[in-house]
């Protein structure tokens, strides 16, 4: 379904079944969609204007595969390139439900709206009354206004539960370049910044309920007999279950040296007040809380039961919150952590990214850089809990030099280079406008290698890194299938490497092979999000020079722990990304080659980055 | 389910008077002698929908497609979404029998299951979430 909000309108707009049975739904079918409407003026669309196009697209194993997952896309207002960002809960299996595999966005409302879909009942409402609110109360508002018009609409049906939302918090309506897509309660769509396309395009949410059965499947018999496996496999998976990501807070600093500590400038910490247990004992009070569908319930509800921030309420948090809202900033308690997560949540922030800026104001703080009165009296010291949560809130209403951190970390980084005539982008950890995922890269122990965010057509997204060989097992091209299908990464851990496969030829009749997504479909994906992020723009581009590499702080040594003194080698990175550009066909500027481009049949792709060769 | 973000399952519980069996003005609705379900004949249901008026927790639910009633009816003793929850370990959902515990507990309106649910995980703060 396409929704014009300029004109109020909505439309069902088809694919060919070729088209489909290449790009598969989510973050592929997004990447070609964005190609084949915006390519030719790529570079002069604004992510935050009426131009951009923002997609919400489930995929084909959306609803079967166990845990449902929807992608968010869209010209990316961080990279200026595509980003698939999938976000969990009921969305994408209430809109297959109600008849839609995907809902399109183009324009811009003049006033606050939100959508809502009910089967082929879609309206575009007011939402004066729930602009300005904070996330959960946006939630909440929704979820009663949503019942009152079903029950008032629907008065026979019974009882009506709670519709599947996605949303913004204040932070996406002030166009925050760190704000989230919001899902159901705190799930979020983090990369990418989409939360300030919503914004930019003032659409405050869409509330889907779809009373269908899903789309027929090719293979009944197979489909179920794969989803009880996978059901059999994730119960297996024990500590999943019982600590999803918690457990990293304390295993990927203390085991990996791998977590971010003070922006950064450490990877260790042995602090067992930071543990899992202490997470499990102390804030969570419901252990097993999940998605339609899914075995694994790794979120668990925490709430901060008394002391100086009783009533914070959020999920785990898991580790990539964890970290960058715990030690990133200097924090070691399950209950700071709780606070500083419900609150980036309440405001629509991504904490991932959010940390990341935080966490580099505070390093130009405490190096002398950044004033109190830059900061606008704050004093933001390590571990000072209030003092960022002050922070994080100028930066989602943009007040003062909230402003300025609101435009991300690089873009901040520029900026405060540019008043303060000094380079800080070397404290500003990462990739192509995108704050790194908190998998560090020095000790080589956690899963991305030193190329994993440099190569990356995603960035800094650690759920989208790259290695060598690109049909190899830590190639993005996996990534870009997970997120196309869509499917949830972690009830897929342990399954046999061609199950995924298998499951969407189960459901969808065709008979994909890993070799033909990578050498296809996935290839494509890549060559299309590669070319567009080098097209970027308006504001900024790319020179995969200087670029495709890692931020400074990767080649400064580990100062402790275990792996103290390792470092990502600048030689050894410099000859990988020039392999990897050998590998995927790119030329040695890091621009995809005609001659790759045309055998993927992608010539749209090839004539428009004719300017970028020289 | 009434609280955003806390789902839970939300089912018959074979209430000892039966509003619903009553309420039916088509006698559409019986009782299964061996396993108290209810059961609902769909050649005679009209989907007017007294039956959600009168249940106590607005069980009954009318298929969308077929605009017909539909009530657990406990998969004739033997039911799976107990089987499924067993073997995922989550241990949340059990049959019970008539003696085991005063029934007049289960038979709850979704609104009261929620509020109660909520105030377990949120305390005081449970009222801004209803």
């Amino acid at each position: 379904m396409e929704i014009d909000l300029s004109d109020g309108t909505f439309k069902d707009v088809t694919f060919d079944d070729e088209l489909l049975e290449d790009y598969v739904g989510g973050r592929a079918l997004a990447a070609k969609i964005l190609c084949n409407r915006l390519i030719d003026e790529w570079e002069k669309v604004d992510p935050l204007g009426p131009d951009n196009v923002l997609l919400f697209l489930p995929g084909p194993l959306t609803g079967f595969f166990p845990g449902g997952r929807v992608c968010v896309s869209g010209k990316s207002p961080q990279s200026n390139g595509v980003v698939g960002s999938t976000v969990g809960g009921e969305f994408g299996v209430e809109l297959r439900c109600a008849g839609y595999d995907g809902v399109i966005v183009t324009g811009q409302a003049e006033k606050p709206v939100y959508v809502f879909i009910k089967d082929s009942d879609v309206e575009i409402r007011r939402a004066g009354n729930i602009w300005g609110k904070d996330g959960k109360e946006t939630n909440t508002l929704l979820n009663k206004e949503c019942r009152r018009l079903l029950s008032e609409r629907y008065p026979r049906y019974g009882e009506w539960k709670e519709p599947a939302k996605v949303y913004i918090g204040p932070a996406g309506e002030n166009k925050v370049r760190t704000a989230v897509v919001m899902a159901k309660w705190t799930h979020a769509a983090g990369y990418g910044g989409y939360g300030a396309v919503m914004g930019s395009k003032k659409l405050k949410a869409i509330a889907v309920k779809g009373t269908g059965p899903l789309p027929e499947v090719a293979n009944l018999r197979k489909v179920r007999r794969m989803i009880n496996a996978v059901n059999k496999n994730a119960y297996d998976n024990v500590l999943w279950r019982r600590w999803g990501t918690g457990g990293g807070g304390y295993s990927f600093a203390a085991n990996t040296s791998s977590e971010p500590i003070r922006n950064w400038q450490e990877e260790w910490h042995d602090e067992k007040s930071y543990g899992v247990d202490q997470f499990e004992n102390r804030v969570w009070v419901k252990q097993a809380w999940s998605d339609f569908g899914c075995p694994t319930n790794c979120l668990k509800i925490a709430f901060v039961k008394s002391g100086k921030f009783k009533g914070a309420i959020t999920d785990n948090p898991d580790y990539e919150l964890q970290a960058y809202l715990g030690p990133n900033l200097g924090l070691f308690t399950p209950e700071e952590n709780v606070f500083m997560s419900s609150l980036i949540d309440d405001l629509g922030l991504c904490g991932i990214q959010t940390g990341n800026v935080l966490g580099f104001a505070a390093e130009l703080f405490q190096r002398g850089i950044l004033s109190k009165d830059d900061l606008d009296g704050i004093e933001l010291k390590w571990g000072d809990a209030e003092a960022f949560a002050k922070l994080a809130k100028k930066i989602a209403f943009r007040e003062g030099v909230g402003d300025l951190l609101a435009e991300g970390t690089y873009r901040a980084a520029l900026k405060i280079g540019k008043m303060k005539g000094k380079d800080v982008l070397q404290y500003a950890v990462q990739s192509k406008g995108i704050g790194i995922g908190a998998h560090g890269i020095r000790s080589g122990k956690d899963f991305s290698t030193d190329i994993g965010y440099a190569c990356s057509v995603q960035c800094g997204d650690h759920t989208s890194i790259t290695d060598l060989p690109l049909d190899g097992s830590g190639s993005e091209v996996w990534e870009a299938f997970n997120d196309s299908a869509v499917l949830c990464n972690f009830n897929a851990f342990g399954l046999p490497r061609n199950f995924k496969f298998d499951f969407y030829n189960a459901v969808t009749g065709l008979e994909l092979t890993r070799e033909g997504w990578a050498k296809g479909g996935g290839l494509k994906t890549l060559q299309i999000q590669r070319a567009l992020l080098l097209l970027g723009g308006p504001d900024l581009k790319w020179n995969p020079r200087i670029h495709d590499d890692n931020p400074a702080r990767f080649y400064e040594p580990l100062p402790s722990g275990p792996y103290k003194g390792k470092a990502a080698d600048r030689t050894s990175v410099r000859d990988n990304v020039q392999k990897y550009y050998q590998e995927a066909g790119w030329d040695e500027n890091g621009v995809p080659k005609s001659d790759t481009l045309k055998k993927l049949k992608l010539e749209d792709v090839d004539k428009a980055l004719r300017k970028l060769r020289k | 389910m009434l609280v955003p973000g806390a789902d839970f399952p939300h089912l018959c519980t074979q209430c000892e008077d039966y509003p619903c069996v009553e309420a039916c003005p088509f006698k559409a609705l019986s009782v299964n002698k061996k396993t108290s379900a209810v059961l609902v004949n769909a050649k005679k249901c009209t989907a007017c929908g007294k039956c959600i008026e009168a249940c106590p927790g607005r069980i009954p639910h009318m298929h969308p497609a077929d605009k017909k009633i539909v009530i657990c009816d406990l998969c004739n003793g033997n039911p799976q979404c107990v089987k499924v929850c067993q073997e995922g370990g989550w241990n949340v959902l059990k049959t019970v029998t008539r003696g085991e515990h005063p029934y007049e507990l289960y038979a709850r309106r979704p609104d009261e299951q929620t509020r109660n649910l909520a105030t377990k995980l949120y305390g005081e703060k449970a009222e801004e979430f209803i």
